[in-house]
């Protein structure tokens, strides 16, 4: 008798599979990659704005998209697709099989970092190309970057599967789903400069990780002298890490404990 | 030895007792069909033995498992069953082959990707995409995933739903190949003859209890039942129930002095002794 396969060589099994899946869907390849680079290219182009010494609009933007890429690749999209799984039954007949739940969290978070990861190459090379955004030289700003985006992630994968639970079919998911990531774009900084939004939607936004996420990669993004701009006259990246964690437990809380594989 | 064991299940929904007080006992290599109509408890029922459900009251033991323990051991135990759901319409966009190769990888000793497909009759389907696959098809799909890891019992729910009867008869060929290999099978189906031409015994459920279980060709006493003869006496048809037939048929001869005309004799079928049985109890 063999032995049953591990939960993580089956996790590594399923995110070849969702990202082969994934690939084969091509408008949702198309919305899900290109949909934030089309923001971009119409907000970059709108909004030609010095907003401090040697900061475009665009450059703040572009830091907002892609922490926001990060909700949208992660959060938003398992948050729709998982129910959408639900309905058609795949979630059930997985839970009849020997592979573990761990598993199937495995392999959406491989899916999503993956699209992440394409998705920020996408934005930085249009930044590049088309609003003259230069990538930072320093490699503390690097490697600030890459716990954001690995931290970010895992939160945004977790939470999206967290948040499955919610909707109550697949077909509404989107309903329930996209108005909150829109709404906490509008106060999180993405559209608007933050510290010029009301200070309650500062202190609404501030509780959610995509606020942090967004001032994070304004850290990376845009010159430190920037950071007097910012509403705590600093970039803040201890608090940033304790809030993302504190968020990436919550979702790993409930995906544990309250994932739905079923309907009803 | 029995595989599955139920003594005194229950399980309600609210006000709605869905299960009342089940017991079962399923042999080692043996087909076995739960029959009932809609709302009857048998989904629930199976669920239960599936390790999709809680139940109430009662025990469950399903190769020697508790099924709705969690942790290890529950891995272990899947790794030993199969389950055909009863509708599943996910992953399109990946090819058969694709998909039963993957789900193979789930189990310890799964069987030969190609021999399963060959099995459930989709060789020629092996590179199309699941979405452009028929609903027979797609139903054989079903029964490829719920068959690769090589199960030492399989749950199947209404299998042959949407099938044409030629696919019914082939899909039947293969069921009735994995009893040969040993494997034990709980099959749930709405179609009486697919009961007759599978299972070892038969159970009726009804209201949330079981009110027979038996072979298909004694359940609710058939074997013994009356005969009803029937036969054309000028322009009127007549008909007799008789636990004698032949010498009825022999009276009837020498009445018409040979032929009897339109002459039939039938015992009823396991239709008619179902819906007997199931009629008997809503009232």
């Amino acid at each position: 008798m063999n032995k049953i396969p591990s939960a993580l060589s089956l996790g590594i099994r399923r995110g070849g599979l969702e990202i082969r899946q994934f690939a084969r869907q091509r408008e949702s390849v198309v919305f899900t990659l290109l949909f934030p680079v089309i923001l971009l290219a119409i907000f970059g182009s709108v909004f030609k704005d010095t907003i401090a010494p040697g900061v475009t609009f665009s450059q703040y933007f572009l830091a907002g998209m892609i922490a926001s890429g990060l909700v949208n690749t992660g959060f938003q999209a398992l948050a729709i697709t998982i129910p959408l799984e639900r309905d058609f039954g795949a979630l059930k007949r997985l839970r009849g099989t020997p592979m573990p739940a761990s598993s199937y969290f495995i392999g959406k978070a491989i899916l999503i970092f993956v699209s992440m990861v394409i998705q920020i190459l996408l934005l930085l090379g249009f930044g590049i190309l088309f609003f003259g955004v230069d990538l930072p030289t320093d490699i503390n700003k690097w490697i600030t970057f890459t716990w954001l985006v690995l931290l970010g992630s895992a939160c945004s994968t977790a939470l999206g599967i967290a948040f499955s639970i919610v909707p109550k079919s697949g077909r509404g998911a989107s309903a329930v789903v996209s108005p909150i990531v829109i709404i906490l774009q509008f106060f999180s900084g993405v559209f608007f400069v933050f510290t010029q939004l009301p200070s309650w939607m500062q202190q609404v936004a501030a509780i959610f990780p995509l606020k942090w996420l967004t001032q994070g990669m304004r850290s990376v993004f845009l010159p430190d002298s920037f950071a007097s701009q910012e509403v705590a006259k600093d970039w803040e990246a201890g608090k940033t890490v304790v809030i993302l964690l504190v968020w990436l437990a919550i979702g790993i809380f409930f995906s544990v404990r309250k994932f739905k594989w079923d309907r009803d | 030895m029995s595989l599955i064991e139920v003594k005194g299940l229950k399980k309600s929904y609210g006000d709605v007792h869905a299960v009342r007080g089940v017991d079962l006992e399923i042999a080692q290599g043996e087909i076995f069909s739960l029959l009932g109509p809609n709302g009857a408890g048998k989904t629930t029922t199976v669920e239960i033995l599936e390790g999709f459900r809680t139940r109430d009251a009662g025990t469950v033991s399903v190769l020697g498992f508790d099924p709705q323990s969690r942790g290890h051991q529950s891995r272990e135990w899947r790794n030993r069953i199969g389950i055909v759901l009863q509708s599943s319409a996910d992953a399109g966009d990946l090819t058969v082959l694709e998909t039963v190769e993957h789900f193979s990888g789930y189990y310890s000793n799964p069987r030969k990707v190609d021999e399963v497909i060959y099995a459930v009759g989709l060789v020629e389907k092996e590179s199309a995409l699941i979405r452009t696959l028929s609903g027979g098809q797609r139903r054989r799909l079903d029964v490829a995933l719920g068959i690769v890891g090589n199960p030492e019992l399989l749950f199947l729910d209404e299998p042959t739903t949407g099938f044409d009867p030629e696919a019914r008869r082939s899909f039947w060929a293969l069921i009735q190949k994995l009893r040969s290999d040993g494997t034990t099978i709980l099959l749930t189906t709405h179609y009486l003859d697919e009961a007759e031409a599978l299972a070892d015994r038969v159970a009726v459920i009804n209201n949330g209890v079981i009110i027979e279980v038996s072979t298909p060709a004694e359940l609710g006493g058939r074997a013994t039942s009356q005969a009803t003869v029937s036969w054309r006496d000028g322009d009127t048809v007549k008909s007799e129930r008789s636990d004698n037939p032949t010498a009825l048929v022999s009276k009837l001869s020498s009445h018409f002095g040979g032929e009897v005309p339109e002459l039939v004799v039938t015992r009823p079928s396991l239709e008619d002794i179902y819906l007997e049985m199931i009629g008997e109890t809503h009232e």
